[in-house]
């Protein structure tokens, strides 16, 4: 179902896109080894809501809320958190 | 430490089930802790000692649990094998005694971290009779997840909601008893730095002590499930016992690289049967387009979501800290204001050492003037007084002076960690240090540089990654730590007007932090080449710091540094002393030439103490190493107090005082000021510092990162490149200022 398939990319944005304030609900972590684990031990996992809140004075890394509490990452990383939009 | 550790290793197939669980006591004659008082009579189904290890997240508040537990009585020791120090100790209540350990703060137990790894393969190794995972009350979702694989894990747990005024004030409602009854464990409130709840919590441990540890079940999707029973199933057919075969299949099926290394050498040769299960373990991942440990990590939170909302309420009421917090931050971490706020901060932290330890430490200096003078009134002149004098005090009050810095330093960088700013700088920091080629975590360690070297380089524990904490670790002997201010603060004063004092201590510190930047891009290429690491941190909620918490850190951390200073830099300022004072001519060139007339009695002295020095142990040492130095600058006068630098830095100053004023009756360092003046130029004072700052790090820095680096390899390499680096540079510097005839 190439269609589908397209669509979906097309939807799909990474946490490193969601602006200060916005929220996303997560679809999918990529990438794989250590940094993948450590995003899960964190609370992220499919279907995790996330906020993004601000980046770093410098612009990178940036500051998110998940589970009720605050975590940092770096947009590489947050690259790897695939999300889909929230009503 | 291996022994007492390893003493409590028993067989895995302890039944827990029974109505007395004392497995220590199962073996005859089973040693009770050295320090345990011996067991009632009154008690006989009581076990000798009831070992509790206490885990959780850092910011947990798992240190304050620790000290209410045990009453701050307590003792460090180290994890065999490895380096990272914890505490433990013991508590008497009800007839019981506990012994507690405390391990490492950590997120999960996927041994992502040397932590992580420390605290599963102790509770796998040494299976503590209970758990206390003590949770952030208003952070708890996550710490369910930590929970799970406890659970998973088949241990006794109970489960400490620390910090449950906050949360309570943040509007959550816990329902602790129906939390206890879905996990299948204990659950206590408590507030640790307040001091509540440690009762309950001695009462839980006991309670869970006699209970059946109940094994996590139908948490996983039918496939995986089917699947790890599957794994478990051959896991029990080994007949290996290292660990929980239940556990092992759920680790095997995730990739846990330790298990699966674990299971190969126990399948040996019948790897084949776990071949077919790491092959349809590959087809789920790929059929599902999510690896099997994402899939297990859902499936966890998905049963902490069940637990949590059904065992949890919010109310509607503000959540107050948390609120502040972000409120804090969205000054902190402002785009404009964030950055200057750091530097400020970071301003305050030096200002707030230096400027509130100067009068302490005057008055220290005046102590021992003192002492100086009533030691000079009551002894005699020879070599007891010499030794008093020259040696000891010269070389213990130079060091115990630098005791107010070292004190309020580590309680300023306590208050920035316990109050939450710590984690922030490093997030501030991170682009920074990432350029660098370090992660913002490095920041800590590398702040602490400025304190003392030693436990900045056990502050590299808290990098995850190898090839960062190496790199950190290599280079936080160029963060000038406070035993090298000594030597700035002798040197500076001596050579420089007092306009550039500021501005000299200045310099010398940022040439330290340029040279830490170079040096990090030279080891990124080179030996530790590879890609940059992750930075994925909690930034933990602002708290107010208890000043008992505060005050207690820098102290200990004070006293570690005055163990060296009493320990080491006595023994070596003695060693050196000796150096100087021997071998003694038997009779002095000035004597016999014809000057003698000319000089007065105190020129004399002078004259006779130079050729003494120079024919001791020490002076003949520093001559052989001056051939190699001359192009620095340095005389073999500076050479000599150098052999003094390499056993701890702050011996550099008292070695220079003992090397121009041996022989004479009041060494200080004013005295010392004008003998440096008339015998260098300020070129050559700028080198010394220079070099000081640069080479060798002190014995105790060389020990520790032997011991963090787990070798030698690093430490000679860190020795080694460090001295390079500082001859070369030095050689440079003076050079081209004899060139351009700057300073001489």
């Amino acid at each position: 179902m190439p269609t589908s398939q397209k669509t979906i990319r097309r939807n799909t944005r990474t946490l490193a896109q969601l602006p200060p304030g916005q929220r996303g609900i997560v679809r999918r972590v990529t990438g794989g080894g250590s940094i993948h684990r450590r995003i899960l031990d964190m609370g992220i996992s499919k279907g995790t809501l996330i906020e993004a809140v601000c980046e770093a004075p410098l612009g990178d890394p940036i500051k998110i809320k998940v589970r009720g509490y605050a975590l940092s990452l770096r947009k590489a990383e947050a690259a790897l958190i695939e999300l889909d939009e929230t009503e | 430490m291996r022994t007492r550790f390893g003493r409590r290793k028993r067989n895995s197939n302890t039944k827990p089930t029974r109505q007395h669980p004392s497995p220590i006591e199962d073996g005859p004659g089973a040693p009770a802790s050295d320090e345990a008082p011996p067991v009632p009579a009154a008690h006989p189904g009581v076990p000798a000692v009831v070992h509790v290890a206490l885990a959780g997240n850092p910011n947990a508040g798992k240190t304050s649990i620790f000290n209410n537990l045990t009453g701050g009585r307590q003792r460090v020791a180290n994890y065999p094998g490895v380096t990272v120090e914890t505490k433990e100790g013991l508590r008497r209540h009800g007839g019981v005694t506990y012994r507690i350990v405390d391990l490492p703060g950590a997120y999960s137990l996927t041994a992502n971290s040397p932590e992580e790894l420390i605290a599963r393969e102790y509770i796998l190794r040494e299976r503590p009779d209970v758990v206390v995972q003590v949770v952030d009350a208003s952070n708890l979702e996550r710490g369910l997840y930590m929970t799970i694989q406890f659970l998973e894990l088949g241990v006794r747990l109970v489960l400490a909601l620390n910090m449950i005024d906050e949360a309570r004030a943040r509007g959550l409602r816990i329902d602790t008893a129906l939390l206890g009854e879905r996990l299948g464990a204990e659950v206590v409130e408590t507030v640790g730095n307040r001091g509540i709840g440690t009762d309950a919590l001695l009462a839980a441990i006991e309670r869970a002590r006699t209970r059946p540890p109940r094994p996590p079940e139908g948490r996983y999707p039918a496939e995986l499930a089917a699947l790890a029973a599957e794994v478990r199933r051959q896991v029990e057919a080994l007949g290996a016992a290292k660990y929980p075969a239940h556990w092992a299949a759920i680790k095997f099926l995730e990739g846990d690289r330790e298990v699966r290394q674990w299971l190969a050498a126990a399948a040996d040769g019948r790897a084949t049967q776990f071949e077919s299960a790491t092959r349809r373990a590959d087809q789920l991942a790929r059929r599902t387009g999510e690896s099997i440990e994402a899939q297990l990590a859902e499936a966890r939170y998905g049963a902490v979501a069940g637990i949590y909302h059904e065992a949890v309420r919010r109310d509607l009421s503000p959540r107050r800290r948390m609120e502040i917090s972000e409120r804090i931050d969205a000054i902190v971490l402002n785009r404009y204001a964030g950055f200057p706020i750091f530097l400020l901060i970071m301003f305050a932290l030096f200002q707030f050492t230096f400027t509130l330890g100067e009068p302490l430490m005057n008055g220290i200096e005046a102590a021992f003037g003192w002492l100086a003078g009533a030691i000079a009134a009551h002894l005699a002149p020879g070599p007891l007084r010499s030794l008093l004098l020259d040696g000891i005090i010269g070389g213990v009050g130079g060091v115990l002076v630098f005791v107010p810095n070292i004190v309020l330093l580590f309680v300023a960088i306590g208050l920035l960690e316990k109050s939450g700013y710590m984690a922030r700088a490093a997030f501030i920091m991170d682009r920074i240090m990432h350029r660098i080629g370090l992660h913002g975590r490095s920041f800590i360690p590398m702040i602490t540089g400025f304190g003392c070297s030693v436990p900045a380089i056990m502050a590299t524990r808290t990098l995850e990654h190898e090839r960062d904490r190496l790199a950190t670790m290599m280079v936080v002997p160029l963060m000038s730590c406070s035993a090298r201010l000594p030597i700035y603060t002798l040197l500076i004063p001596a050579f420089f007007p007092l306009r550039w004092r500021g501005f000299m201590f200045f310099l010398i510190y940022a040439i330290g932090v340029v040279l830490a930047i170079v040096m990090v891009k030279v080891l990124r290429v080179t030996v530790l080449a590879g890609e940059s690491t992750p930075f994925v941190m909690e930034l933990p909620p602002y708290r107010w710091p208890t000043a008992r918490s505060v005050v207690a850190d820098g102290w200990e951390k004070s006293v570690l540094y005055l163990r060296k200073a009493g320990t080491i830099v006595l023994a070596i300022s003695i060693l050196l002393w000796t150096a100087t004072s021997y071998p003694v001519p038997t009779r002095h060139a000035v004597d016999a030439s014809r000057l003698t007339a000319s000089l007065s009695p105190a020129e004399l002295a002078r004259a006779r103490a130079a050729e003494d020095i120079a024919y001791s142990l020490a002076g003949r040492t520093g001559r052989a190493m001056a051939v190699v130095f001359q192009p620095l600058g340095f005389d073999w006068k500076v050479c000599t107090a150098l052999i003094g630098a390499l056993g701890a830095k702050e011996v550099f100053v008292a070695q220079l005082g003992i090397v121009n004023s041996v022989g004479e009756d009041a060494p200080s360092v004013s005295d010392l000021h004008g003998v440096l003046a008339h015998d260098y130029t300020p070129l050559q004072g700028f080198c010394i510092m220079l070099f000081c700052l640069v080479a060798a790090p002190c014995m105790a820095t060389v020990a520790a990162t032997r011991r963090e680096s787990n070798g030698w390899k690093w430490a000679l390499l860190q020795f080694g490149g460090l001295t390079a680096l500082a001859y070369v540079v030095t050689l440079a510097v003076f050079q081209l200022g004899m060139w351009w005839g700057i300073g001489v």
